[in-house]
């Protein structure tokens, strides 16, 4: 455990005091020794860690200035609910400042079969072996340790998800993450394990309660585990929309078993500066991974993507599909990596960064990258950063479409290569309201 | 009564002029038919006078119902009562004709007038039963991976839908077999009526065969250099582009 280092600015540790960290243990009394254990080591390493460098290359073209803990606290209190997707869902969690609000269960018939539904703080009582097998299994890669180790810390609660053997799911668990209040952090996490031969789609969705200092700076720093056991089918999404004050930090972690798929949707739209690490581990053979995201990037936002696509067996598939829409004086950064292991022979990777460039002011980076230990494999990557096609434009134009919504038709277009790829179409409409209702609220003319 | 009257029109390409003088009036359902070899500025017309940004109107006029259209942007031309049929039309993949052809009568409506989405649909369908289109159609992104013969009843299927005053149709008929000459022929000559003017843009006689013109223009060198009835048609299929050539080239 490293030991809290004395050099380190106090803006390193904000409002994360050993004070306030000695109050969160207080509430999680009662739970496992084991997760009290982890609690307290993980805030060991939050506090010996110093914030991102600009000289980490794995920070390259990241505003490290704006990874700024400020003065945020652990989030506390009543709030209004938030808004929920409208999608059928076949359960549903929500959390409001780290506390579940509201829950709608499986149905009896799921029940029945096993499908667990549930809280973090649930699981520690009724699950632990499966919890403690899964929670935060995957070492953070790629550079956001100190965050991963503030989220172990500091993590009140979160949603709980066992898809038993062989259960199939027709419809999507969704869960909804909600923050209120100024100068609160919260901690989201979603833990999903699919065993053999199951079947099933869950919908993370991340919110700002308006009204309740959504206009103020909040914190969020979230981790999903995504686990797909031999055979099994997860579909996971994911749609970040936080306040427009919101520092976002968000560990997406997903393991394939032999011949499992997991498919991997990330949305972001919201947030001031958001950092997404998505690790994906390709354990077995026939595993394939789909991991897909779009954003939508306006006034002065950031969103910065960091990826690996870890290819550890034989015969795995990994398809990663990043696409960025730029407007006003927005950033991106995508930085990929496809990793094969020395033993995983006959690997098929695909690695693709898109960006569409609606504005002269707005940034684009991109840094494919590949790191081959096999000599029979196949990966491909690329980036690509194109603006509106004026052909394509005037075409609109000439169907009398004005210019603002022929640019909204054009983006969403860009985008449905990968929402096409939602099998719930529910989910697809409610996404692709979102990512409407955000590019309404932009100058696209 | 509609007209459309395009007035000693200069037309350059960056410094290149392309259209050099050219006067044509088409009055309110009338289908002129301009006719002339490749490159001399048939289809640069059409897109000058729907607005294409690439092209530059130096002098002279165009103006729909009395009224010059050439301060006005693409999609206010549109609206105005322009309907350019190209070419090649552009396709766009993730969006759907529906989705499309939705947006384009959408803005055709007032402020705060909102689609009726069951009329529209029931417009739509009757529509493209005329063009003999399948449903299925609609789900389609537009233009993506059609064929020449689907793209070009898509362009005539949206002029249904648009219901314009005035169609520029620039080589409707290239890329079509006959089959589909004939569908898409067919199609026009349905929407043909008093409330459509047509400019029918067109290297060869034989969609004239199809789609007879009231009127016959003949452009060389970016000027209209013959006019005269259908028979201008039949005699320069005989005697052939060189004929124009040679007549004009010294003029």
């Amino acid at each position: 455990m490293p030991a809290p280092s004395p050099t380190l600015p106090a803006r390193a540790i904000g409002g994360f005091t050993a004070e306030a960290f000695a109050a969160h243990l207080e509430s999680q009394a009662g739970a496992p020794a084991w997760w009290l254990e982890r609690k307290r080591a993980a805030y060991a390493t939050f506090a010996a860690l110093p914030l991102p460098a600009r000289t980490d290359e794995r920070w390259r073209f990241s505003t490290v200035q704006g990874i700024d803990l400020g003065s945020c606290v652990p989030a506390t209190g009543a709030a209004p609910l938030p808004a929920v997707l409208p999608v059928k869902a076949a359960a549903s969690l929500v959390f409001v400042n780290n506390r579940l609000v509201s829950r709608s269960a499986p149905s009896a018939e799921l029940e029945s079969r096993g499908v667990v539904v549930t809280t973090i703080s649930e699981a520690l009582r009724r699950h632990e072996p499966l919890l403690k097998a899964h929670f935060m299994a995957q070492a953070q890669r790629l550079g956001s340790e100190k965050f991963a180790s503030l989220h172990i810390a500091f993590l009140a609660d979160g949603a709980f998800i066992h898809i038993p053997r062989g259960v199939e799911l027709s419809e999507p668990i969704l869960v909804t993450h909600a923050v209120s209040g100024a100068d609160a952090a919260i901690f989201p996490h979603t833990l999903v394990v699919a065993d053999e031969n199951s079947r099933a789609a869950v919908v993370d969705s991340f919110v700002s309660i308006p009204g309740t200092g959504a206009d103020s700076r909040q914190l969020a720093v979230g981790a999903n585990d995504l686990y797909a056991g031999h055979g099994s089918r997860l579909a996971y999404a994911a749609v970040q929309d936080w306040s427009r004050e919101t520092l976002s930090l968000q560990l997406n972690a997903s393991i394939a078993r032999r011949d499992a798929r997991i498919q991997s949707l990330n949305i972001h739209l919201g947030g001031r500066q958001s950092r997404h690490e998505s690790l994906s581990e390709l354990q077995a053979p026939g595993a394939y991974s789909e991991m897909l995201a779009l954003t939508v990037a306006s006034g002065t936002q950031e969103f910065d993507q960091r990826t690996h696509q870890m290819h550890q067996a034989p015969n795995t598939k990994s398809d990663l599909l990043y696409k960025n829409a730029l407007l006003d004086s927005s950033r991106t950064i995508f930085s990929g990596l496809i990793v094969v292991d020395p033993d995983a022979q006959k690997t098929d990777a695909y690695q693709s960064n898109r960006n569409l460039v609606l504005s002269e002011n707005a940034e684009a980076n991109s840094l494919p990258g590949l790191e081959i230990q096999a000599n029979d494999v196949r990966c491909t990557h690329g980036a690509t950063t194109t603006r509106i096609d004026p052909e394509q434009e005037f075409y609109l134009l000439s169907r009398g479409i004005p210019r603002a919504a022929a640019h909204k038709l054009l983006v969403t277009a860009f985008f449905e290569e990968v929402l096409a790829r939602l099998e719930d179409a529910a989910l697809h409409d409610a996404i692709l309201g979102l990512i409407r209702t955000k590019l309404d609220g932009a100058a696209l003319a | 009564m509609s007209s459309l009257e395009i007035k000693n029109l200069h037309v350059s390409i960056g410094a290149k002029e392309i259209i050099k003088g050219l006067t044509l009036t088409i009055g309110a359902g009338e289908v002129h038919a301009l006719m002339g070899p490749n490159g001399t500025g048939k289809s640069t017309l059409s897109k000058a006078i729907a607005g294409h940004p690439d092209y530059t109107v130096t002098q002279g006029d165009v103006l729909l119902d009395g009224k010059s259209i050439l301060k006005m942007e693409p999609d206010e031309r549109a609206r105005a009562g322009i309907f350019l049929a190209f070419q090649y039309p552009s396709e766009i993949p993730g969006v759907s004709i529906a989705n499309f052809i939705r947006s384009a009568v959408q803005a055709k409506l007032g402020e705060g007038e909102e689609l009726d989405a069951s009329g529209y649909y029931k417009r739509l369908y009757e529509k493209m039963d005329l063009l003999k289109i399948d449903r299925k159609f609609t789900s389609r992104a537009v233009n993506d991976g059609f064929s020449g013969g689907e793209k070009k009843r898509c362009e005539i299927l949206q002029m249904a839908m648009l219901a314009p005053k005035f169609a520029l149709m620039d080589e409707t008929d290239s890329g079509l077999d006959i089959d589909a000459l004939r569908i898409v022929s067919e199609g026009v000559n349905q929407l043909r009526g008093p409330g459509l003017g047509i400019l029918l843009i067109t290297h060869y006689q034989r969609l004239l065969d199809y789609i007879v013109p009231d009127k016959v223009h003949v452009m060389w060198d970016g000027r209209i250099v013959r006019e005269g009835d259908k028979s201008l048609a039949l005699e320069l299929e005989a005697k052939g582009y060189d004929w124009v050539k040679k007549e004009f080239a010294t003029a």
